[in-house]
């Protein structure tokens, strides 16, 4: 159970009062921010009826890493696989820039070490081609068999993918090694893709931190792409949680736009636009009049800004400076139900309700707002 | 309340009614018989000679799901497309709108603008069904469903490979309708979708999966039983092996004669219906598909015919997509393997007139049209989006109603694809009635939705009224009325009133037994539980929009 109130200004009020107040101050908005959108589908249904009807902009907290892959997709597209595939048939596994474990905790014990697979397959043999310091003892198989880790400065990853690339081509590198990497051992990395009978190389786009990172994402999958022409290789590609996959796929099959979208709310009005630039949260809050933030799953307060923010989330939010209007909600998959989209996109699953809470859910208090709005 | 909607030109060929003037009378969302006089008529609407059908289906539509929110991800290029017209598309009229990928209330809006009361998601992937439900259920107007996918997952080829016994597999089968709530059963590539994912990259009618050392005809013949023996009334939903290849023709044959007497619904046949003459070894095999449909009485079949301009394919078959990839315009692609269950492929494509093979495909969509004698055994599709999107229905029902439309725009393809076609030389038109068989009372049949499809007393009053124009585009295009359910919600082709339709599903009867079994496979081999793979009908009925229906069926 929790204390939690709704608050106005960092006073203690009923939700009754912080629904009106969040709806005066969209009502007087001209352009909203929706941010953070920590949630599950049936809430990010919700706030996009309430984005149409006020002509919000919507961004993702975690949108960053998403918008790497997002453009590959929208530039050359990939071929990609999902979890039960990967427990079942990869035989080599290959990751990129990522421990797995700090964003996925049960990756190597669900998908790798159980031993029960449909075809007899082996453990998988491990790969790492990471920054120097990540943490890559989760890879160690339980029966002591070490991972490959080869290593490298994560700005140098372009580098890296494109000699790949060149290798699995076919190319002559004039050269004995790229970016510190010997090139017989690069040449190794791509002759083992070569030889699985089910390689999965496997990405975190949020952890590609350099500029044009969407390129190098895009670097990977045409190396699948061209490994696929003979033998049978396909990409992961990790999330970073808080619901993104739920967001992007709610909001594509209702506005037929990814986040980073908006509602236009001047011209040809709720008119459904994108644009992965200018609709990031970052530039938004330069010109945004006012910030919805949503984080239902982790109590992460909203950014600093001077624009009127309400805030609608996980009861434990702190705030270094109160909000305009704080509606604490309950937590999906704790104290409601839900549905939630698996970092592969492919499966959604439903979220159950464990515990009872007096709080309402985020697709309630939204739901009322927006009729707050209509009267 | 009762509506009357009197002087209607009346094509209803559930009950034989070839444009006969009748009156039709509703109430609470059904048709009635006339009332007594006594009973008071709260509205009339006075139709004058206008034509009256049910409202149409569209038995195979890709409207939601996985692959269908990955091509909307993919092309964000779509959404701005609305209304340019493409230079190769000059035979279209600005009503065919040539938007792929619709968003969910799009997609409701615009097939009831044309007179759709319902549309059938057909490759639902039992893993990804709550997906599709969620698209569904978010798509408003008409009513909806699914036919779940089956004969690549691997549960179901190691009990074929076991020779486990029918019964085990019918259970199996109904235990999928039951979990996704689906209306029918679809199988995709059979075999090849797995195969795949074991680096085959040609699976033949005959030929082995290289682990499960089955045939396309062993998983074919299996599920065909188990759909018969179970007795729903959608046939078995077949996309054969081999899509788009030259000379897949003869698998298409295989394909009926492997039936063995079993109805059997072979889906976009079109793609299947390619020969290899000519200089290059491409040609239409329409003549030989057409005959052998007209022979197996046990087989129906859709188009899937192709339209000029810009598309996209999304489709289940990854092994051939995987192919089809290198064609795809604008140049980008996604393939997946999914979840030990199936997979997806979704390529763009911009069909052109002045290709030789786009203007082939074209000519023989259209020669299966008009060469299949019986209107009741073959429908009307575009295998939306991969033929074309939905919304060029209207284009393509003037397309077969019209010989000297047809005749003109084929005079416009690539010469060489004319000199490979038939097509002047069939100068069938098809008639209101035939349209309406097509595309209301043959697939109301084809599904089993008993209510719907007809006018009959007690039917669900789905109904479209349309001007009789001489422009059957512009007449198809924008219907005066339509009702969905009883109720007014379009007029003058615009959404006058949304509402949101039902879900049909069909639940035979199975040995609850197989769930022992189905949860240990799920515990040790899947990353789901069986609990959460099953979806609760309060999924879909429980946000006060959606409804389920089931459908009782009985083998005749």
């Amino acid at each position: 159970m929790h204390n939690a109130a709704p608050s106005i200004a960092g006073k203690t009020t009923d939700l009754a009062s912080a629904i009106n107040a969040a709806a005066d101050i969209l009502a007087n908005s001209q352009q909203a921010l929706f941010a953070g959108l920590g949630t599950e589908v049936h809430g990010m249904r919700a706030l996009m009826q309430l984005a149409e009807k006020t002509g919000a902009t919507l961004d993702h907290m975690h949108s960053e890493g998403t918008v790497r892959n997002t453009l590959t997709l929208q530039n050359s597209g990939w071929q990609t696989t999902t979890l039960t595939e990967v427990k079942n048939r990869a035989d080599l596994i290959l990751v990129i820039g990522t421990d797995i474990i700090s964003s996925h905790p049960r990756f190597f014990e669900n998908l790798l070490w159980n031993a029960d697979s449909l075809f007899d397959k082996p453990t998988p043999e491990l790969m790492y081609l990471v920054a120097a310091g990540t943490n890559t003892t989760p890879g160690i198989a339980p029966s002591g068999v070490a991972p490959t880790v080869v290593t490298a400065e994560t700005a140098a990853f372009p580098e890296i993918f494109a000699a790949l690339n060149a290798l699995a081509n076919n190319k002559h590198l004039a050269t004995e090694s790229v970016a510190g990497i010997a090139l017989s051992t690069l040449q190794s990395i791509v002759d083992r893709l070569k030889a699985a009978r089910y390689a999965v190389i496997v990405w975190s786009a949020s952890h590609l931190k350099f500029p044009q990172a969407e390129l190098s994402v895009q670097s990977l999958t045409r190396l699948i792409a061209k490994l696929n022409e003979t033998s049978r290789v396909a990409g992961l590609a990790l999330n970073s949680g808080d619901g993104d996959t739920s967001v992007n796929n709610t909001s594509t099959w209702t506005s037929g736009y990814a986040t980073r979208n908006r509602f236009n709310p001047l011209k040809n009005a709720g008119k459904a636009e994108y644009d992965n630039y200018h609709f990031s949260t970052q530039r938004q809050l330069a010109s945004c009049d006012a910030l919805v933030w949503i984080s239902s799953f982790n109590p992460y307060p909203p950014p600093s800004s001077d624009v009127a923010c309400i805030v609608i989330g996980h009861p434990n939010m702190k705030f270094d400076r109160p909000p305009a209007v704080f509606i604490p909600v309950s937590i999906p998959g704790l104290d409601q139900a839900g549905t939630m989209f698996r970092l592969d996109s492919a499966v959604a699953l439903p979220l159950k309700k464990l515990r009872t809470s007096n709080l309402p859910s985020l697709n309630q208090v939204v739901q009322l707002i927006n009729k707050s709005l209509s009267k | 309340m009762i509506t009357l909607l009197k002087n209607g030109k009346i094509y209803d060929p559930a009950h034989g009614k070839d444009g006969v003037f009748e009156d039709i009378y509703i109430r609470d969302g059904r048709i009635i018989a006339k009332p007594g006089d006594t009973e008071k008529i709260g509205h009339t609407l006075d139709l004058a000679g206008k034509v009256v059908m049910a409202g149409a289906i569209d038995m195979h539509s890709h409207i939601g799901g996985g692959k269908v929110n990955i091509a909307r991800m993919m092309l964000p290029e779509f959404q701005e497309s609305r209304r340019y017209s493409e230079p190769e598309a000059h035979i279209c009229t600005p009503n065919c709108s040539h938007h792929a990928t619709p968003n969910a209330v799009d997609t409701g809006f615009r097939y009831i603008e044309m007179g759709y009361t319902a549309a059938f998601e057909p490759a639902m992937m039992p893993i990804n069904a709550r997906q599709t439900h969620l698209e569904m259920a978010d798509t408003p107007m008409i009513d909806k469903g699914g036919y779940a996918m089956l004969g690549n997952d691997d549960y179901f080829l190691r009990m074929l490979a076991a020779g486990k016994d029918q019964k085990a597999i019918n259970d199996y089968v109904a235990w999928i309708l039951h979990a996704t709530h689906a209306i029918g059963i679809k199988v995709v590539n059979p075999g090849g979708i797995s195969a795949f994912k074991f680096n085959q990259r040609k699976l033949d009618l005959d030929e082995n999966h290289s682990y499960y050392q089955l045939s396309a005809r062993d998983i074919l013949k299996s599920l065909s039983r188990a759909v018969f023996d179970l007795g729903i009334a959608k046939p078995l939903h077949v996309h054969c092996n081999n899509l788009g290849a030259a000379g897949n023709f003869e698998t298409t044959l295989d394909t009926m004669k492997a039936a063995d007497g079993l109805p059997m619904h072979l889906t976009h046949i079109q793609f299947h219906s390619y020969g290899t003459e000519g200089d290059r070894k491409f040609s239409s095999a329409a003549a030989q598909i057409a005959e052998a449909l007209n022979k197996h009485k046990n087989i129906t079949a859709d188009v899937g015919q192709i339209l000029f301009g810009q598309t996209v394919t999304a489709s289940g078959d990854s092994m051939m997509q995987q192919l089809n990839a290198k064609h795809a315009n604008p140049k980008k692609s996604v393939i997946m393997d999914i979840e030990c269950d199936a997979g997806c492929g979704v390529v763009p494509f911009k069909y052109r007139d002045q290709n030789f093979v786009n203007a082939l495909q074209w000519a023989i969509g259209l020669e299966i049209f008009l060469a299949v004698e019986d209107p009741w055994r073959i429908f009307l599709t575009t295998d939306h989006p991969n033929g074309a999107p939905f919304t060029s229905y209207p284009h393509l029902i003037r397309l077969l109603m019209d010989k000297s439309f047809r005749n003109e725009a084929f005079a416009k393809l690539n010469l060489d694809a004319q000199a490979m076609s038939n097509l002047t030389s069939l100068t069938r038109e098809y008639s209101l009635y035939d349209i309406a068989i097509m595309t209301r009372a043959g697939a109301a049949k084809l599904i089993g939705l008993n209510d719907r499809g007809h006018l009959g007393i007690g039917a669900g009053a789905d109904i479209t009224v349309y001007s009789d124009q001489a422009d059957r585009e512009a007449m198809f295009a924008k219907p005066d009325y339509v009702f969905k359910d009883g109720e007014l919600v379009v007029k003058d082709g615009k959404v006058v009133k949304v509402v949101w339709g039902a879900t049909h599903t069909a639940k035979p009867a199975f040995d609850l037994g197989i769930e022992k079994d189905l949860a240990a496979y799920f515990d040790k081999y899947h990353t789901i539980q069986l609990d959460n793979f099953k979806i609760d009908a309060s999924e879909i009925s429980d946000d006060g929009r959606g409804r389920i229906i089931v459908h009782q069926h009985s083998k005749v």
